[in-house]
């Protein structure tokens, strides 16, 4: 059995038959070739998959890709115009914010969904609102200040 | 401004950043299977039948196989193990079991299916009969009769009994000396845990032979093991290629049962196949790291000098030998038992055992974290045991900056070193007085500050890295050498390409490496790319871990551009009419020394070298060289770190305030991949000491393989760092670097457990083993009461 579901991902509408468990992020990486978000753990606790849907930042391994009909969706391969960095890429390039890069994009857009709602972060908000993207590079530190150095340019 | 010694940005991060790098999950090839490993959910069990009939029936299922088909087939193999100790035990290790399981997670038969959904749905259906036995898991006790037996062919469950130093002496010493202090400690066993799972794509073909894509910090070191051992190929029908890593820590040198089972695959079915491993699967099967059960000593003088030290370990190896297991709890750990410390004489004695777990390999740090966990505990016991203060009883036992070399009564030599400055800069950054000062304030007012009490920890470190001189490691059971490869190739119109062996994963080499080549050559940094992590482009590596890139691969590329400036100067002799001699090279020029003006460019040399129309007769076309560069010693950076925190009473919570870490690691190719390294460095020392831990429980079950029950550091519980550098060069290899990848991790633990325990002496607390959870706090404070 399969299901019919229309989503807009990075601008672009897709439409596609999936299998009813067929997870987000597979969609996202195996159908739709958007290989950028990455699966860490599986159980939404590592923040490797986070991509923003319908404005909200979300765990792709734990959302269904038929949750996703009708929604729009932003991964990290859509962030930017083609050939730009967002403030965000700009920053945690700039404060070496990654060392793997495997957690990055979900860090990145973790972090877009706190500027959202709180433009200008203090360290502690920044620290708290990271609990669900984990990395085992960085220990931190050049994350928060590249989110601080991208609030502080007014991403 | 100088390239080298630069904080030039990553040219890593524009692919990372844009999610357009390519990791092993992000690859497919077309008709590729999906992998799925059945595994063993038993610690320790007989296979009694493995019934494949229902499984098979599944739509979309293309093979299934057990470790009888394997063991059967021309090219089946075992896991090999790559560090041989003298009567080391060495059970064969089936790349799928055979007649037994010995921990959970041990793969017993694999699925291959047209996709990643029902390979997983059809190793449900694969019915296997165990008959479970009884499960050694405690290193120490898996020794004590009666304990559950892993291997028959080692009894006790002992792998290799080792010593290391002068067993005699160090007694002596004990009986003659003022004052001891004693530790039993736990030294817990923690998950490598790359965000990144580990992972495999191989691809067999007849003639080309086998193309294998996979999570690797040494694609030659899994393809030689491989060839050898595992799979039964040619060494040169084998290509091994490491896409980008998502994180190593350890975890992906070891060559594990997975990446054959999935080659054998490739191999039998004629089909690619893909085997990604789940969070759990790679918690149950990654190399586990620590998991030592210590009693140590240290015995001191009536001045308060070391007059010996003395350990005893019992260190876990897991269910089976993994690649360089035995190296680690002995020639990474009991020679560093020194520290920075001049002590007359210590002893050593360690106790591999089996137990039924995962194996347990080298992870971040890789025994020189238990050692100086060791040392660094101890000397706080007596500091306390003389009436000193912390600080002042490791300089009045440091090695003095005037004894280098300084040869160890545990084998090491160092080469360099100067700890007095890094122990000064800590406490002055620190604010150290004035720390002491409050902390005796709140002793004498506790109501103050919520209650909270203040704690203050030191952790002088030191490590051996830059690994490591072939010989010396042959010596002690090395089944390789460890050098690293470079090659520069200069191309016609001047610009470059570096080939190492050192294989990147998160490091920053294409950036560090080209660092090197722009400033020795006087090129554009954009003119130097550099090439790692496939056995076909690059001649041969030993990889990277034990922080050696730099100090190894690095030295390895300044060899071969000394070679290409050498010919280089020959050609340009030959145009300028010049003697050899007469000829300097300098930013990026062929000088006539003492003629101003008379000099070849680098490009019209490059050209020169290509065009051949005019060179001295005999010299060779092309401009490209190799080196293999093998290290004279280890390289030894050291430090002091300083961990501020503040406990509270009540609910047994540790807060860190500040965290200052003073590292010297010789010079600094790239200062912010530096302080990068150390930051995390740190949250993964900090991670063990305070939250991490693997835990089995006595039937040998993992019940922390999940990130729910595992205790990873999280960004609100880290502290920004404080981080600041003494330069102490390393005087033996070219670049006077010595490594920084691996210093945060063997610092913290004891930094953080010494100011916690610090903290609690006014309780009469001694020690406490990590992770010191909220509840472990809690106990020690409150003896014999129910919380």
């Amino acid at each position: 059995m399969s299901v019919k579901i229309e989503v807009e991902v990075n601008g672009t509408r897709h439409e596609r038959e999936v299998d009813p468990r067929l997870l987000l992020v597979h969609f996202l990486r195996e159908e739709l070739s958007l290989t950028g978000t990455n699966v860490g753990c599986e159980t939404s606790l590592c923040g490797a998959c986070t991509v923003k849907m319908d404005g909200l930042t979300v765990k792709s391994c734990t959302q269904l890709a038929v949750q996703a009909d009708g929604a729009s969706i932003t991964t990290i391969e859509g962030l930017s115009p083609e050939g730009e960095l967002h403030p965000l890429q700009q920053a945690f390039w700039d404060e070496h914010g990654l060392q793997c890069g495997y957690c990055t994009p979900g860090m990145i857009l973790a972090a877009e969904g706190l500027l959202a709602v709180n433009p200008s972060p203090g360290e502690s908000e920044i620290r708290e609102s990271l609990k669900g993207n984990l990395c085992r590079c960085t220990g931190y530190h050049n994350i928060v200040k590249a989110i601080q150095s991208a609030a502080k340019g007014g991403a | 401004m100088a390239v080298l010694g630069s904080s030039i940005k990553r040219r890593e991060d524009p692919a990372l950043i844009t999610g357009e790098g390519k990791y092993i999950d992000d690859l497919t090839l077309p008709g590729m299977t999906w992998a799925a490993i059945v595994r063993s959910p038993h610690a320790h069990a007989r296979i009694k039948s493995i019934d494949t009939s229902v499984a098979k029936k599944t739509v979309g299922v293309v093979a299934i196989f057990t470790g009888k088909d394997i063991a059967d087939s021309e090219h089946g193999g075992v896991v090999p193990v790559g560090w041989l100790l003298p009567d080391l035990k060495t059970p064969a290790h089936p790349i799928l079991a055979v007649d037994k399981v010995r921990h959970v997670g041990d793969g017993v038969a694999v699925v291959l299916a047209e996709d990643r959904y029902t390979a997983h749905d059809a190793a449900e259906q694969v019915e296997i009969d165990y008959e479970p036995l009884e499960a050694a898991v405690d290193p120490k006790a898996a020794t004590e009769e009666g304990a559950a037996l892993v291997h028959e062919e080692a009894p006790n469950n002992i792998a290799f009994d080792w010593e290391l130093g002068d067993k005699e002496k160090t007694n002596s010493g004990f009986a003659a000396a003022a004052h001891t202090v004693a530790l039993d400690l736990r030294n817990n066993r923690i998950l490598p845990f790359a965000i990144e799972p580990r992972g495999c794509l191989a691809h067999y073909d007849k003639n080309r032979g086998l193309t294998l894509r996979m999570t690797s910090q040494n694609p030659h070191v899994h393809r030689l093991l491989l060839s050898l051992a595992s799979i039964a190929l040619p060494e040169h029908k084998i290509r091994v290629i490491a896409p980008e890593v998502g994180g190593g820590f350890g975890s992906k040198i070891h060559l594990y049962p997975d990446e054959a089972i999935v080659s054998w695959c490739a191999i039998r079915t004629g089909r690619p196949v893909k085997w990604i491993a789940t969070r759990s699967e790679g918690s149950t099967t990654d190399a586990h790291g620590r998991d030592h059960v210590t009693h140590a000593e240290l015995a001191i003088d009536g001045d308060g000098k070391i007059s010996g030290l003395r350990a005893d370990t019992h260190a876990a190896m897991g269910a089976y030998l993994s690649t360089f297991a035995p190296a680690v709890p002995t020639y990474l750990h009991g020679t560093l038992l020194s520290g920075q410390y001049d002590i007359p004489a210590i002893y050593v004695h360690v106790t591999g055992t089996f137990t039924n777990t995962a194996p347990v390999d080298a992870v971040r740090g890789a025994g020189r974290p238990e050692a100086t966990f060791i040392v660094e505990r101890l000397m706080d016991l007596g500091a306390r045991a003389m009436g000193l203060d912390p600080a002042e009883f490791r300089r009045r036992n440091f090695v003095s900056a005037d004894a280098f070399p300084y040869q160890t009564q545990v084998a090491l030599a160092y080469d360099s070193g100067n700890y007095e400055p890094a122990l000064d800069k800590a406490l002055e950054i620190a604010g150290y007085a004035q720390l002491r000062a409050d902390q005796e304030n709140r002793r004498k007012s506790p109501g103050e500050d919520g209650g909270k009490l203040l704690g203050v920890g030191l952790s002088s470190y030191i490590e051996a890295c830059g690994i490591a001189p072939s010989a010396v490691v042959g010596s002690l059971g090395a089944q390789a050498g460890l050098y690293e490869s470079a090659k520069v190739r200069v191309h016609p119109t001047g610009s470059i390409t570096v080939y190492t062996g050192s294989s990147a994963h998160g490091q920053g080499h294409e950036t560090t490496f080209a660092q090197i080549v722009a400033e020795k050559l006087g090129v554009d940094i954009d003119a130097v790319d550099v090439i790692h992590g496939d056995t076909q482009e690059v001649q041969f590596g030993m990889g990277t871990y034990g922080s050696r890139s730099a100090a190894v691969g690095g030295s390895a590329i300044v060899r071969s551009i000394e070679k290409i400036i050498a010919k280089g100067t020959t050609i340009a002799a030959h145009l300028l009419e010049a003697a050899e001699g007469d000829i300097e090279f300098e930013k990026g020029e062929f000088r006539v020394k003492g003629v101003p003006g008379k000099a070849q460019s680098w490009g019209d040399v490059c050209l020169m070298a290509y065009l051949a129309h005019n060179l001295p007769e005999g010299l060779e076309p092309g401009l490209e060289e190799t080196s293999f560069y093998d290290p004279a010693n280890f390289t030894y950076p050291f430090g002091t770190h300083v961990a501020i925190v503040e406990v509270d009473p009540e609910t047994g919570e540790v807060e860190i305030l500040r965290y200052i870490a003073v590292d010297d690691c010789g010079n600094q190719i790239n200062p912010m991949i530096v302080e990068g390294q150390v930051h995390g460095g740190l949250a993964y020392g900090i991670g063990q000491a305070l939250w991490e831990e693997a835990v089995y429980n006595q039937a040998g079950q993992l019940t922390t393989a999940t990130l729910l029950d595992y205790a990873m550091p999280k960004a609100h519980q880290l502290p920004s760092y404080e981080t600041a550098s003494t330069v102490t060069p390393c005087p033996h290899n070219p670049l006077g670097v010595k490594g920084i990848g691996e210093a945060g991790t063997i610092a913290s633990p004891p930094a953080i457990v010494n100011a916690v325990c610090d903290a609690l002496s006014p309780f009469g607390v001694t020690h406490l083993d990590m992770p010191l959870t909220p509840e472990r706090i809690w106990r020690a404070i409150h003896p014999g009461e129910d919380a």
